[in-house]
């Protein structure tokens, strides 16, 4: 199995559910706390395992708004794992899952060096390295209902633009969307070859274009309805 | 890169420590230098003050020092891991070698030979190591080279050259030809190459936000980072210096580390020498500090860098 996320691009609106789902869910989790530093002051600071940014694309009048989410990649050729020198980052061989072993860390922060997607964040209190479980406390959780067994992102996505599914199995949704949308990968060129794949916007005329029409064409036009009838 | 001092105290300390012993060691072995077995024990007590010094500066900036003694656990892997496995096999030949010159004086039997040569050996695998954390990493463009680890020994070997001069000045009261000339040599070869590393990375290359983001057909910028102050990414990829700044601090860090000393050699004087030396020490302090402040994350492209 390779389970990792799909992130439709076309449909995100930017609103940070995922974000925050993300951060409730796993503050209390296998690697929680999620630790904040001065929360409520003027510069808080604090460890979060998804982000979402904000991208103008192209040029006015074609440009367009894309907000892009981004945890980690659960990469195939993870070199935060090669470069940590306590074990504390695994990637498993069943699912593909890249995670942080509390108990084993030592906080050198050479892991989110070699990560180029950003997904790692030390924790401020902790000293620990911090990062998306792709909720492993939640996909096998078989106390949960089955149509919740997916990550905490995943769930409160109020546009569905976050898909979860196993990326090995060619008939799963998240391949077909894949498959179908063209899906890419972030910084292909480094060569980690990332599992979360991104759905570029669909290829749609941004804003309606208002044609002028004339007096003539308009005149035009109802005659023809009229005498079509 | 944000330039944490304990990592620019770390590295050059302990480059230094490991370039002193290598070149006294490899002088002692072949003959080609003078001997006396007080500039020895010098020069080894004070590569290894500088190496233990550096080493615990490193530990400073872990988050959770509690589990540095697991770092010793992913050697197949892991450059870190294996410099410090190198980094404390190192001791016991060093120490052994210099209890033997301690003791039998500079003509010292084959076993505390071969503990030299293998403490110099040491020396070299463990500052190639430290050299490959940085040169493994995809993400800095201005770190994955191979000038990195010419850098880090050439630079290590180069102050190593002075220190043991110095230490020949003090310890003998007077300076050794071949070492000066030792030392020179490898200024020159120092300044070359880190010369050749600052037109290498002023060469546009690398990722760009468009790889970052998947438009590789149009313009990207960056309208919001979703964060109303800075996060850990910011503050660990996001220091920049202005453009001036660092043309002067280069000047700065040539002149220091290469062209005064040098200048300083050429008077063949001991109370020189010792200036010469402790201005190559600042000097690579300013050295490793550009070294982390012109290295450029991937990261810096999600936060709406244009280019690496
Ligand atoms: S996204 Fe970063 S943290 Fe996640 S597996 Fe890839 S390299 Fe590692
Ligand atoms: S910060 Fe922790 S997980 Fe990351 S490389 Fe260091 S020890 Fe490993
Ligand atoms: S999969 Fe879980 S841990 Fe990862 S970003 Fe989503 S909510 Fe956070």
């Amino acid at each position: 199995m390779r389970l990792g996320l799909v992130v439709d691009l076309d449909t995100c609106v930017g609103c940070h559910g995922c974000a925050t789902a993300c951060k409730q869910w796993n503050t209390s989790g296998t690697i929680g706390p999620l630790s904040d530093k001065d929360p409520y002051g003027r510069n808080p600071n604090g460890a979060w395992l998804n982000r979402i940014r904000t991208y103008e694309v192209d040029d006015s009048p074609n440009s367009k708004t894309v907000h892009m989410p981004m945890s980690c990649m659960h990469c195939d050729d993870a070199a935060c794992v090669t470069v940590c020198p306590t074990g504390a980052s695994y990637k498993r061989s069943e699912d593909g899952i890249v995670l942080v072993d509390q108990d084993k860390c030592m906080g050198c922060n050479l892991c989110s060096w070699a990560c180029p997607y950003g997904a790692r964040e030390l924790d401020p209190q902790e000293g620990t390295m911090k990062k998306c479980t792709l909720c492993v406390d939640r996909i096998y959780d078989e106390k949960l209902p089955e149509d919740e067994r997916k990550p905490a992102c995943v769930m409160t996505c109020p546009t569905k633009s976050r898909v979860f599914g196993d990326f090995d199995d060619p008939n799963s949704e998240v391949s077909k969307l894949v498959r179908e949308r063209a899906g890419k990968q972030l910084l292909p060129e480094l060569g980690y070859n990332p599992v979360n794949t991104y759905l570029p916007p669909r290829n749609k005329p941004v804003v309606e274009q208002y044609q002028p029409v004339s007096l003539k064409d308009t005149v035009k036009g109802w005659v023809n309805k009229v005498i079509s009838r | 890169m944000h330039p944490a001092f304990s990592v620019l105290v770390f590295t050059v300390m302990s480059g230094a420590g490991y370039g002193l012993i290598t070149l006294m060691v490899l002088g002692h072995m072949s003959g080609f230098a003078p001997q006396e077995s007080g500039v020895l024990i010098g020069g080894g007590v004070l590569a290894l003050v500088m190496i233990t010094v550096g080493l615990l500066s490193s530990t400073l900036h872990l988050a959770n020092p509690k589990n540095a003694w697991r770092s010793f656990s992913r050697f197949k892997t892991s450059w870190l891991s294996r410099e410090a496995v190198f980094a404390v096999l190192f001791y016991p030949f060093t120490l052994i070698y210099l209890l033997g010159v301690w003791l039998q004086g500079a003509d010292v039997g084959t076993f505390v030979a071969l503990c030299g040569v293998v403490s110099s050996v040491l020396a070299m695998v463990t500052l190639f190591c430290t050299s490959m954390i940085y040169a493994s990493l995809k993400t800095i463009r201005q770190w994955n080279s191979s000038l990195t680890p010419v850098n880090y020994i050439a630079l290590g070997l180069m102050s190593g050259s002075l220190l043991l001069a110095a230490v020949q000045a003090i310890v003998a009261g007077e300076l050794a030809g071949v070492q000066l000339q030792m030392a020179m040599g490898l200024l020159v070869l120092g300044a070359v190459v880190k010369v050749v590393y600052l037109f290498w990375i002023g060469k546009p290359a690398g990722s760009t936000i468009n790889t970052a983001t998947g438009f590789t057909q149009a313009s990207v910028r960056l309208l919001d980072q979703g964060h109303t102050s800075n996060g850990f990414l910011n503050n660990e990829f996001g220091y920049t210096v202005e453009a001036n700044k660092l043309v002067r601090l280069r000047l700065l860090m040539l002149a220091l580390a290469f062209v005064v000393p040098f200048l300083l050699l050429l008077a063949a004087s001991s109370a020189l020498t010792v200036i010469a030396a402790l201005l190559v020490i600042a000097g690579l302090l300013v050295e490793r500090w550009l070294f982390f402040a012109e290295a450029r994350h991937v990261v810096r492209l999600f936060h709406g860098d244009q280019r690496t």
